[in-house]
C-alpha cells in the first residue's frame, strides 16, 4: 500500500467525508498461532475501582492470582476488592467438595468485609476444565445472603475471554437480574473512568436527554432497569455479549461510530440525539464549543502523527475505532489493524469509516505477525506490554495498547489526550540526543 | 481452596520462564491458554528486557479441549524449533495444561527433534516460583552435563542468578571479581547468561559458588555428587558473610584468602559519630529465606539494629529460618500471606521494616519507613546504577539503601524537641523525602482507643503518647503497654508512661 493513497482521506480542513470506499466488507486475515494477549480477569483491574460496593472473587489458580497482581503494572496496595480463591491439590483430587470450600472462603470474606453489596464469582481456565459450576454456587451463596448481597457469576477465563471480554462478560451477567421496566429511557453500556462518564451525562443533560442509565453503575441501588424502551449505546467495542443480552430484555441499539475523538464523539452523540428527536440548532449550540476544542486540541498532537503509519497488534478490540481516529483525524496511514475479535455488529460504522487498505486481521500468530511488522517497518507499532520493550529495542517507535483501557479516551474533552498518548511516543525519540556531539 | 489477595511467588511455570530468559539458546514449548502470556511482560517490563522471553506458548483455546490440544502442542513445539533453532528445548504445562494430561514432555520426546528436549514436571497446585526455578536448573544440569576434564586454571561456575532475580546482574560482577582477586577464574555463570552448550562444561569447573540457594540449591547438590564438585554455603551478603565467604572459596579451592577491601565503607560508615542514632532501632525482617538470614546479620552486627521479628515466604527455607529467629530470641513467621505479615508488623511496631516490596507497601499504610531486601520485585528493584548485594560493594549500597529511609541524627532529636513546629513536624516524615515520605496514618483519628484485655490508656497518658514523634510512638506505646501488664496495672498514667520509659531506657 502507498502512502498517499492511504492518506486520501485525511484531515481536509472542514467535515471529513466518509472515505469512498470503507472496510466494512474487506476481507479479514484469520491466523492461528500463539496469541499475546490477556486473558479477561484483567478487566477485574479496572472494574474493581468502578463498582465501588462490588468484590470481585476469581476461582482459580496461583497463575490467576499473579497475573491480576502483575497485570496492572504496579500493585494497588489500598486494600482491593477483588481476590483469589487458589484451587489446591486437594480441590482437584476430590478430596474436599468444591463447592463446601467456596462457600467456606466467601463466608470468611463477607465477614471481614461488610460493606460489600455484590459478590462476582469469576471462572478462570482451571475452574472451567474441572467444570467447577460456579453458576449453581452463585445461586447458592445469592440464596443465603439475600438481600444483603447479590452473587453473580461470569467467566474471566483465558480459554473463553480476551482481555476486554471479560468486563463484556460481566456486564453480560448483570443484565438478566435488572429490574424490568416500561419507561422509555437510554442506558449507556460500558465502565468509564467517573470524570468521563459525568461529561457524557452532562452532554446528554444539555440534549435534553435527562433519562440517562449506566451500565455498569457505581452502586447497587442506583435503580438501573431495562425493558422494551430501553435503547441502548455502547460506549466500548468490546461489548457483544451484554449487546446480545441486552437485545434479549427486549432493549435496542443505537449503533454509531465509537466516541473516541472530535468525529467519533460527534458521530455518536448525533445518533442518539436523532432517536430522540433533539433539533440540529440545539445539537449545534451544545457542541459547537467542545468540538472546536477538540479539534484544536487533536491538531497539536497530529503534527508528530500526519503522514505517518500504524500498525496495530490485537489487544483491547479498541483497534477499529482507534485505526479510525487515527487515520482520519490524527492523518495517519493504517498498515495493519487487527483484533482480537471482529464484531461487525457493533465496529459496523467504524469499519465503514475507515478507508480501505489495510490489512484487517482477527485472532493472532504472534510470530508471524512480527514477522510482517518488521517488513513493514510502521512509523508506530501499538502491542501489548510484552512485545513493546523488544520492539523498541529493534529502533521501532511502540504505543502500549493497555493505556487505551487505563486512561480517560472518550469524548471530546479527552480527544486531544487520546491523540497525545499516540504522538508521544515520536515526539520522545525526536527529542532524546544520546549520542556524542559530533 | 485458598483466599489470596496478594503473592509473594507466582506459579512454578514462572520459576521456569526465569530459568529460560536468563539463559540463551534455550526455547521454553509451554502448553498453556491464552492469558498466560501476561509473564512476558514481567521480563519486558519490570525487568525491561529488550528481547522477548524465549517462550512458545500453545494458546489453546475452549474448543479445542474436547477435540485435539496434543495437536497443538506438537505444531506448537515444531514450529519453535523451525523458528528459534534453540540448542536445546524445555517443555512443561502451565497450571491449567496440568489438568488435562496430554504430557508435554512425553510428546515432545517422540517428535525426534535433532536437540536435547528436557521435560519438566512442575506441580503448579502444590508447589511455586522458587521452586519452579530451581528444580528447571537441576533438570537442565542432570540432562546436559557431564563429567569433563577440569580447567588448568583454578575456576569456579556461579549458581542460582536468574531473570527477575533481587540485583542477580549486578551480584554476578561483584563475586567475579572477588574470585578473581584470588585467582580464580569464573567458568560458566548459569542459569544468567548461559547457553545449553555452556551447561555441558560445567564440570570443567573446579567448586561451584551457590549464589542463591533458592534457584540453585538441587543443582549444585547434584554437581557435588555426579560431578566431584563441592559448593559454598555462605551467602557474601555483607561484611562479616564475605569475609567468611572468602575464607570458604580459599579452603575450598586451596588459595589463600584475599579480600581488597580498599572500597568498603560499611564498618567506618556505621562506626562514626553520626551513626549513633541507629543503636538499637527495631527492626523488622521479611523476604526470601536467603536474603532474611543475611540481612539479620548485618541488622545486629554492622548495624547495630534490634531485630525484633523475622521470617521468610518460602516454606523450603523454613527449617532454617526457625533455626536463625531462634538465635535472635524472636519468633519465625513463615508465610506466604501478605495480611498475616502485616498483622505481624503492627504488632511489632518496628522503627524500621526491611522486607520486599509487599512489606513496602505494609510500611506506606503503617506510617513505618522500609527498606527493600529480597524478592517479589518490582521495577525499582533494577536501578540503572550498578547496585549490588553481594561482597564489598553490596555491603556500601545496604548500609545506603537502609539509612536512606530513616530520619537522620540531628533531625530525629529536633523533632523530639520542636514537635509542634507547623512546617518542621513529625508527620511530614523525614525531609530529605519530600512528598514521598512514609506518612503516619491519618493522625491517629481512626485508632481506637487501645482497650486492650488488660490495660486502658487514661485520657493524660494518650495525650502525652501522641506528644511523642510517630516514628517511636508505636514503640513507646507497646513497651508501656508490656510495662503496665507485667507490673499487673490495669491503667496507664503519665506516670506509667515514664516508668516504662525508665525502664526501657538504653
Amino acid at each position: 500500500m502507498t502512502r498517499p493513497e492511504a492518506l486520501r482521506n485525511t484531515r481536509t480542513g472542514t467535515e471529513n467525508l466518509p472515505p469512498v470506499k470503507g472496510c466494512g466488507n474487506a476481507p479479514i486475515l484469520k491466523q492461528r498461532g500463539q496469541h499475546e494477549v490477556f486473558c479477561g480477569l484483567t478487566g477485574i483491574i479496572w472494574l474493581h475501582r468502578k463498582m465501588q460496593d462490588a468484590f470481585f472473587l476469581v476461582v482459580g489458580s496461583r497463575t490467576c492470582a499473579h497475573l491480576l497482581q502483575s497485570a496492572a503494572g504496579v500493585m494497588i496496595f489500598a486494600e482491593p476488592r477483588f481476590g483469589t480463591a487458589i484451587l489446591e491439590e486437594g480441590d482437584l483430587a476430590g478430596l474436599k467438595d468444591a463447592q463446601d470450600e467456596l462457600e467456606r472462603v466467601v463466608a470468611d470474606l463477607l465477614a471481614r468485609r461488610s460493606d460489600i453489596r455484590q459478590l462476582f464469582l469469576v471462572g478462570s481456565c482451571p475452574s472451567e476444565v474441572i467444570k467447577l459450576d460456579l453458576a449453581r454456587a452463585a445461586e447458592k451463596l445469592s440464596a443465603r445472603y439475600a438481600p444483603k448481597v447479590r452473587v453473580l457469576n461470569f467467566s474471566g477465563s483465558g480459554i473463553e475471554t480476551t482481555f476486554t471480554e471479560g468486563e463484556d462478560a460481566c456486564l453480560a451477567a448483570m443484565v438478566p437480574v435488572l429490574p424490568e421496566t416500561d419507561k422509555r429511557h437510554l442506558m449507556l453500556v460500558g465502565a468509564l473512568p467517573d470524570v468521563v462518564e459525568d461529561q457524557a451525562l452532562d452532554l446528554l443533560a444539555k440534549l435534553g436527554i435527562d433519562d440517562v442509565s449506566v451500565l455498569p453503575a457505581r452502586h447497587l441501588e442506583s435503580g438501573v432497569a431495562v425493558g422494551p424502551n430501553t435503547v441502548f449505546a455502547l460506549t466500548q467495542p468490546f461489548l457483544g455479549g451484554t449487546h446480545a443480552a441486552l437485545e434479549r430484555r427486549g432493549a435496542r441499539h443505537i449503533p454509531a461510530p465509537f466516541p473516541f475523538g472530535e468525529e467519533g464523539t460527534t458521530a455518536w452523540l448525533s445518533a442518539v440525539a436523532r432517536e430522540f428527536g433533539v433539533d440540529q440548532a440545539l445539537f449545534d449550540a451544545v457542541t459547537d464549543a467542545p468540538r472546536a476544542r477538540a479539534k484544536m486540541a487533536v491538531a497539536k498532537a497530529a503534527e508528530s502523527l500526519s503522514g505517518k503509519s500504524v500498525f496495530f497488534f490485537p489487544d483491547s478490540q479498541l483497534e477499529i475505532p482507534m485505526a479510525r481516529f487515527l487515520t482520519r483525524e490524527c492523518g495517519m496511514a493504517a498498515i495493519e489493524v487487527s483484533a482480537p475479535y471482529i464484531h461487525k455488529s457493533i465496529v459496523g460504522p467504524d469499519l465503514d469509516l475507515l478507508a480501505e487498505g489495510p490489512v484487517l486481521a482477527e485472532g493472532q500468530d504472534v510470530d508471524l505477525q512480527l514477522d510482517r511488522c518488521r517488513t513493514a517497518q510502521p512509523d508506530l507499532t501499538v502491542c501489548g506490554l510484552g512485545l513493546a520493550n523488544p520492539l523498541e529495542a529493534e529502533g521501532m517507535a511502540t504505543k502500549w495498547a493497555i493505556e487505551l483501557v487505563f486512561t480517560p479516551v472518550h469524548f471530546y474533552e479527552q480527544a486531544g489526550d487520546l491523540a497525545g498518548l499516540f504522538s508521544r511516543p515520536l515526539r520522545r525519540r525526536q527529542m532524546l540526543r544520546l549520542e556524542a556531539a559530533e | 481452596m485458598k483466599l489470596s489477595v496478594w503473592t509473594y511467588e507466582g506459579p512454578p511455570h514462572v520459576g521456569a520462564l526465569r530459568v529460560a530468559t536468563a539463559m540463551k539458546g534455550l526455547h521454553y514449548v509451554l502448553h498453556a491458554p491464552q492469558g498466560d502470556t501476561y509473564a512476558d511482560l514481567l521480563f519486558t517490563m519490570i525487568e525491561r528486557r529488550d528481547h522477548r522471553p524465549p517462550v512458545t506458548y500453545t494458546t489453546f483455546q475452549a474448543r479445542d479441549l474436547g477435540s485435539d490440544t496434543a495437536n497443538l502442542f506438537k505444531t506448537a513445539c515444531q514450529n519453535a524449533y523451525d523458528r528459534f533453532q534453540p540448542q536445546a528445548l524445555i517443555v512443561g504445562a502451565s497450571c491449567t495444561a496440568e489438568l488435562i494430561q496430554d504430557d508435554p514432555g512425553g510428546m515432545a520426546e517422540t517428535m525426534g527433534l535433532p536437540v536435547p528436549v528436557i521435560p519438566l514436571e512442575l506441580p503448579s497446585y502444590q508447589r511455586k516460583e522458587n521452586f519452579g526455578a530451581d528444580e528447571t536448573f537441576f533438570q537442565i544440569t542432570r540432562h546436559l552435563a557431564r563429567p569433563v576434564e577440569r580447567n588448568a586454571q583454578i575456576s569456579a561456575n556461579l549458581i542460582g542468578p536468574t531473570a527477575l532475580g533481587f540485583r542477580h546482574r549486578d551480584d554476578v560482577t561483584e563475586v567475579t571479581a572477588l574470585l578473581e582477586e584470588m585467582g580464580i577464574a569464573v567458568n560458566v555463570c548459569a542459569p544468567y547468561g548461559a547457553t545449553p552448550e555452556e551447561i555441558t562444561r560445567l564440570g570443567a569447573a573446579h567448586f561451584n559458588v551457590l549464589m542463591y540457594p533458592e534457584t540453585g540449591e538441587s543443582a549444585c547438590r547434584w554437581m557435588e555428587r555426579e560431578l566431584g564438585q563441592p559448593y559454598t554455603k555462605t551467602i557474601p551478603i555483607g561484611v562479616g558473610a564475605t569475609r567468611d565467604f572468602v575464607t570458604e572459596v580459599a579452603e575450598i579451592a586451596g588459595v589463600a584468602p584475599r579480600l581488597d577491601t580498599d572500597r568498603l565503607r560499611l564498618p567506618w560508615y556505621a562506626a562514626s559519630v553520626d551513626s549513633t542514632y541507629l543503636t538499637g532501632k527495631r527492626v523488622f525482617l521479611f523476604g526470601d529465606g536467603t536474603h532474611v538470614a543475611a540481612a539479620a546479620r548485618i541488622a545486629r552486627d554492622e548495624m547495630g539494629f534490634e531485630v525484633v521479628g523475622l521470617g521468610c515466604y518460602n516454606r523450603e527455607m523454613a527449617r532454617p529460618i526457625r533455626a536463625l529467629a531462634k538465635e535472635y530470641n524472636v519468633e519465625a513467621l513463615i508465610t506466604d500471606d501478605y495480611l498475616e505479615v502485616e498483622r505481624a508488623i503492627e504488632k511489632l511496631a518496628p522503627e524500621l521494616i526491611l522486607g520486599t516490596q509487599m512489606e513496602r507497601h505494609i510500611g506506606k499504610r503503617l506510617g513505618i519507613p522500609c527498606a527493600v531486601i529480597s524478592a517479589p520485585v518490582h521495577v525499582q528493584d533494577f536501578p540503572a546504577r550498578y547496585a549490588p548485594q553481594m561482597g564489598i560493594e553490596g555491603a556500601n549500597v545496604i548500609f545506603d539503601t537502609w539509612v536512606h529511609p530513616l530520619v537522620m541524627g540531628l533531625e530525629e532529636h529536633l523533632l523530639h524537641m520542636f514537635r509542634d513546629d507547623f512546617e518542621f513536624h513529625d508527620a511530614a516524615g523525614p525531609s530529605h523525602h519530600g512528598g514521598h515520605a512514609p506518612k503516619p496514618e491519618e493522625t491517629e483519628a481512626p485508632e481506637p482507643k487501645r482497650q486492650s484485655a488488660e490495660v486502658i490508656w487514661l485520657a493524660d497518658a494518650e495525650k502525652e503518647l501522641k506528644k511523642i514523634p510517630f516514628f517511636v510512638r508505636g514503640k513507646a506505646r507497646r513497651n508501656t503497654e508490656i510495662f503496665a501488664a507485667n507490673q499487673g496495672v490495669q491503667e496507664i498514667s503519665i506516670d506509667t508512661l515514664y516508668e516504662a520509659k525508665a525502664h526501657y531506657a538504653r
